[in-house]
């Protein structure tokens, strides 16, 4: 497992703040909020699955990807074309020309369900397809484009184009995927009301779950060996190359993991919101999510899932009452961010608040020098160097 | 389906959609121009391209109320004060925007998309907090709108040849000052080696900042250009970026030749595929073609080799 | 107008503590005019706690409603007309004395023309601010993301779009008009006038244009035995037409039928000028280009053209000159009056009648009872409740002219049945 001799892979900091985490969003949050507000955290947390898998793959391996819409859109489309289909029953479809197919098709002059809705009638197959489609189709980006050593602001951009293209696409063929409205009016899950008060608590229950688990999952790999070779590569591609390793293999792994866990975040919000729309697959979504986990820290786990309910949260608030003035703020938490915090809130509680409470960690000093992971300390470093080069 | 056509109809069919894949060669080059520069030469993704675009736009837009108000008799030829107004008002501000921003920006690349990005989120609100969320329509003299008769079907745009006259002009210039002025020696040396270029006397943040400024101003002036065939609004600018950036890309960033090239393969390829196709689908095969061509070749059509 | 006083019910002083609006509201600027009526005493007024029963944002004194729709965004530059117009509606409906003897409260929420945010501050306005109407939405999209919220939470909200139809609900009522009702009229018309018989269909590439054009096609090959010769759709922000525009010179249809929308609508309609398609000869009839749209194409550039509506700001008739002044004055001269616009304007009163109608803030007595509300006072002349929920309304045919208004030159001579489930057109 580990290669450091350890036999866990967490260092006790960071049980630590997952422990404080899993308090915060299970026990402080749910008995803090009211049930309306709770329902919005959860909504947030399901972009913090994108901002999780945007540090592994940007802060950890330097791959900047401004397509995760199109895959937490995938997850999340997998999710809802169940839920329709459940939704579509014939009793309840029956004033369509069509019963039993979804009404946008029947809309749409569609007579019979299309092929590749068929296996989405099976719970199984769907929560299959929800982390496992995004992932064949980033192994086929990722693949196509690493192996050829496209990288930095060309996989950007690219990524940037198909986010624009599957959108173009999923609005042009409304009678397969809804268009632009999306699938929307889902209502059970295995017979079982989604739209209900109790079943939208259980839900962000289920979420913070997978997430408090999918953040294991971001930990381990960041401690494992392919975590520092990852490292290794973002800081000195062609010596990890002259070293022997597949670069271009590692890369595709972490883009892989990114797009099932942008998946599973879209899956979660097509369960608790109700339904999915292309306006999540596009450009400006994807952009938003690079910068939840910027503000959060690119480099810092723990601080993208902060970093996003901090800016989702703002953003409700500030919304309500000053629209205008949020834009504006929004803009300038961009720059500021990239011009003065470049390593976000984690860089600030690293650099401000950790040294003064080192001694309630219990962190042994050495443990902090021996990670490779934390970031240069100076916000002039070089952050992101996996420059097109 | 075209059978039921006779054969000069064809053929003017064909000039037609000739001109019209030219234009829109010409108003990709000209929304690329500018990027091509601070992207190619400068490495900085400038997300608020189009802001600035639309800057040029809204400047336009206000010396023709400006013209028709006070000099009525000259409104005939505003729109070319316009665009020097606009060139003005877009490089300023994207010298100010580089001085205060992206300087400090130069080593980390993917960092200036997201100040950028924040940047284009701050303009489009100004935008709609000072000249109003609606958009505005931008009055052309009469002479610019219309067309001219070639043969009985085949007619011309006027505003498509001034598109066309204005993307040769400015290509020419661009390229004149890049290859044959002393200036654009400097801007070279600086893009191929910034040390080196440092060394042997070159004011290579002075460089930086009139190359910045001058990629914002020709996208002012493009934006200007852009008022005779599209929109005028806040958010009209996202429209261009996509296809802004996948024309650059494509060309190979460094090399305007390859932008050129670019330009037209793209343009050509929609255009014809829109005749054929649906829109819709037109422009998802065209991009798809372009992000399958850049993954076999990802340096781009062109490239000049660059050290680092 | 209907009107319900209930004297008999004894004024109760009980009164339930609501947790009010969070946001700041806004300060309604008052209008200069004194108003028709004098404010009557609220002593008038039903007891609170018989008009609400189900814990709306009611007390002796007020009542709140939300106003859902994009400051920001993309859609923004479409839907301030709506949000003038409702707020213009509310400034009169209480300057005569509000609703059963309340001040309407408006909280605004911005949906930023994002469908996730519309539905989150819709269900905010539902369950956190317990409005007792939501004045909003524009697209169909936004729309469709919201009406499970208001099913859910059982709220009421008035929708002021023309759109596709195939939507009925018990909590949406639509005053704007289905497909079918804007779509027939104006073939038939440029059918008999203009002797439309070959139709080039072009629109930008979403569910309402789609579908309208759906219903175009059957309606022009089954009923008007005609063709068409060409149906395109581009992504939404497509600002290249060319391609398209020598299609259309190849075809030379008698009748290009658009449904282009947003900045894609400028593009079109410049490049069209520009190609040499002199729209005083080749007929042009759009379902999309309303006085608003024409502000950001030029008059000069969409003269001439058809468009096909039910409310043009240029009517003549008492009521429409009324609200154009009080509009105007409202919120400057420059504005213009489009048909969401006034459809928008509908909203706030035709919820007023029916609150009064029902004696009750309730949703369900108010879902009851808009079933045959007359608005009489209509700018678009006279509206009324379907059961199906829609507005009967009249279809009128529009010629753009250079001064960016329409000449009215044609209106059906009845109001038209609203159908969103149109037999045959599906």
């Amino acid at each position: 497992m580990t290669q450091s001799g350890r036999t866990f892979f967490l260092r006790p900091r960071d049980a630590i703040g997952i422990v404080i985490l899993a308090v915060l969003l299970l026990v402080i949050l749910p008995l803090a909020l009211d049930n309306f507000r709770l329902q919005f955290v959860g909504k947030y947390l399901t972009y913090a699955f994108v901002a999780l898998g945007l540090v592994l793959c940007w802060g950890y391996a330097g791959i900047l990807s401004l397509g995760q819409g199109v895959f937490f859109g995938l997850g999340g489309y997998c999710m809802a074309m169940y839920l329709k289909l459940e939704a579509s029953s014939v009793e309840n479809t029956k004033i369509q020309s069509t019963p039993g197919i979804p009404d946008f098709m029947d809309w749409n002059q569609i007579t019979s369900l299309p092929w590749f809705w068929e296996p989405f009638r099976s719970f199984g197959f769907t929560t299959l397809a929800v982390i496992v489609v995004p992932a064949i189709f980033a192994f086929i980006v990722g693949f196509a484009m690493f192996k050829r050593r496209v990288g930095g602001v060309y996989f950007a951009i690219i990524t940037q184009a198909l986010a624009a293209i599957l959108t173009i696409l999923i609005i042009g063929q409304q009678g397969y995927t809804g268009g632009i409205n999306g699938i929307t009016d889902l209502r059970t899950l295995h017979g079982w009301d989604i739209r209900t008060d109790s079943a939208k608590t259980v839900l962000y229950f289920v979420c913070v779950g997978l997430l408090l688990a999918c953040i294991l999952i971001a930990y381990f790999v960041k401690s494992s060996k392919l975590g520092r070779i990852l490292v290794a590569m973002r800081d000195k591609e062609d010596r990890v190359r002259f070293s022997g390793y597949d670069v271009a293999s590692f890369k595709v792994f972490v883009f892989c993991l990114a797009a099932s866990l942008s998946a599973i975040g879209g899956a979660m919000f097509t369960l608790q919101v109700g339904f999915m729309s292309p306006s999540f697959v596009g450009i400006v979504p994807s952009i938003e999510m690079v910068i939840y986990t910027a503000v959060g820290g690119r480099l810092s786990i723990l601080g993208a899932i902060y970093g996003t309910l901090l800016v989702n949260w703002a953003k409700t608030s500030f919304s309500e009452s000053f629209p205008e003035l949020w834009l504006f703020g929004l803009g300038g938490l961009f720059i500021a961010v990239v011009l003065l915090f470049p390593n976000g809130i984690a860089g600030l509680w690293q650099t401000y608040v950790a040294p003064r409470l080192g001694p309630l960690f219990s962190d042994k000093p050495k443990a902090a020098v021996r990670t490779a992971a934390t970031p240069p300390a100076s916000p002039s470093g070089p952050v992101a160097p996996a420059a097109a080069e | 389906m075209f059978s039921e056509y006779s054969l000069s109809e064809l053929s003017s069919i064909f000039m037609m959609q000739g001109f019209a894949g030219l234009i829109l060669f010409s108003v990709f080059l000209l929304m690329a121009l500018g990027l091509a520069i601070i992207f190619g030469q400068m490495g900085v993704i400038n997300m608020a391209h189009g802001e600035f675009m639309i800057l040029g736009a809204y400047v336009t837009y206000f010396t023709s109320q400006l013209f028709l108000n006070y000099i009525p008799s000259l409104f005939s030829i505003y729109f070319f004060i316009a665009m020097i107004l606009a060139f003005f008002a877009a490089g300023a501000l994207g010298m100010a925007v580089e001085w205060l921003m992206i300087r400090r920006l130069y080593k980390r690349p993917l960092d200036t998309l997201l100040a950028t990005w924040g940047l284009s989120l701050i303009l489009q609100q100004f935008y709609r907090s000072v000249f109003g969320p609606r958009e505005v329509g931008v009055e052309l003299p009469s002479w610019m709108m219309g067309s001219l008769p070639v043969t009985e079907v085949v007619e011309v745009q006027i505003n498509g040849l001034f598109v066309m006259g204005l993307t040769i002009a400015i290509t020419v210039a661009v390229a004149l000052l890049m290859y044959k002025s002393s200036w654009g020696k400097q801007v070279r040396a600086v893009v191929q080696n910034r040390v080196m270029a440092g060394a042997v006397g070159i004011n290579t943040e002075k460089v930086d900042r009139y190359t910045f400024g001058l990629g914002c101003g020709i996208a002012g002036v493009a934006g200007s250009a852009f008022t005779m065939i599209g929109s005028t609004g806040p958010t009209s600018g996202q429209l261009y970026i996509v296809d802004t950036f996948l024309v650059v890309v494509f060309g190979g960033a460094q090399s305007l030749l390859g932008t050129i090239a670019s330009a037209f393969t793209i343009s050509q390829a929609q255009s014809t595929m829109e005749f054929f196709l649906s829109g819709s689908m037109a422009k998802v095969l065209t991009l798809l073609g372009v992000v399958i061509i850049l993954m076999l070749r990802p340096q781009g059509l062109f490239v000049i080799k660059v050290r680092r | 107008m209907s009107s319900s006083d209930d004297n008999s019910m004894k004024f109760s002083s009980t009164r339930r503590k609501l947790l009010m609006g969070i946001a700041a509201m806004p300060a309604i600027p008052v209008l200069a005019s004194s108003g028709l009526f004098s404010t009557p005493a609220l002593a008038q007024a039903p007891a609170t706690s018989a008009v609400n029963t189900t814990g709306l944002a009611v007390t002796d004194t007020e009542v709140t409603v939300g106003i859902l729709h994009s400051v920001t965004g993309t859609m923004a530059i479409s839907e301030t007309g709506s949000v003038q117009a409702e707020k213009l509606a509310i400034e009169q409906i209480n300057a005569m004395g509000g609703v059963l003897g309340r001040k309407i409260k408006y909280i605004q929420e911005d949906g930023a023309s994002d469908w996730p945010t519309f539905a989150e501050k819709a269900k905010k306005l539902l369950v956190n601010d317990k409005v007792a109407a939501v004045m909003g939405c524009w697209t169909s999209a936004s729309r469709k993301a919201v009406l499970p919220v208001f099913e859910q939470y059982n709220g009421m909200l008035y929708y002021p779009t023309f759109y596709e139809g195939l939507e009925q609900s018990k909590n949406v009522i639509y005053t704007g008009q289905e497909a079918t009702q804007q779509i027939l009229a104006g073939l038939d018309w440029v059918n008999k006038e203009k002797g439309g018989k070959s139709f080039y269909l072009i629109g930008s590439d979403y569910i309402w244009p789609r579908t309208s054009m759906k219903i175009a096609r059957k309606h022009i090959e089954a009923k008007l035995g005609g063709k068409v010769s060409g149906e395109e759709y581009f992504p939404l922000g497509h600002t290249q037409f060319n391609s398209v525009i020598n299609k259309i010179k190849l075809t030379k249809p008698d009748v290009i039928y658009a449904a282009v929308v947003g900045g894609s609508n400028v593009a079109f309609y410049k490049q069209l000028k520009a190609a040499g398609i002199d729209l005083s000869k080749q007929t042009l009839l759009t379902i999309s280009v309303t006085e608003d749209e024409i502000d950001g194409i030029g008059g000069e550039n969409f003269a001439n053209a058809y468009s096909c509506m039910k409310y043009f700001q240029s009517l003549d008739n008492p009521n429409n000159k009324d609200f154009v002044a009080a509009f105007k004055k409202m919120w400057g001269e420059k504005t213009v009056i489009g048909d969401v616009t006034q459809a928008a304007y509908l909203g706030p009163w035709l919820w007023k009648m029916t609150v009064e109608k029902a004696g009750s803030f309730d949703i369900d007595k108010i879902a009851e009872a808009s079933a045959g509300i007359e608005f009489t006072k209509a700018p678009e002349g006279y509206v009324k409740i379907h059961p199906n929920h829609h507005l009967w309304s009249k279809t009128r045919v529009g010629q753009a002219q250079l001064d960016g208004q329409f000449k009215v030159v044609f209106e059906t001579p009845e109001l038209i049945e609203p159908d969103p489930f149109p037999k045959g057109y599906q």
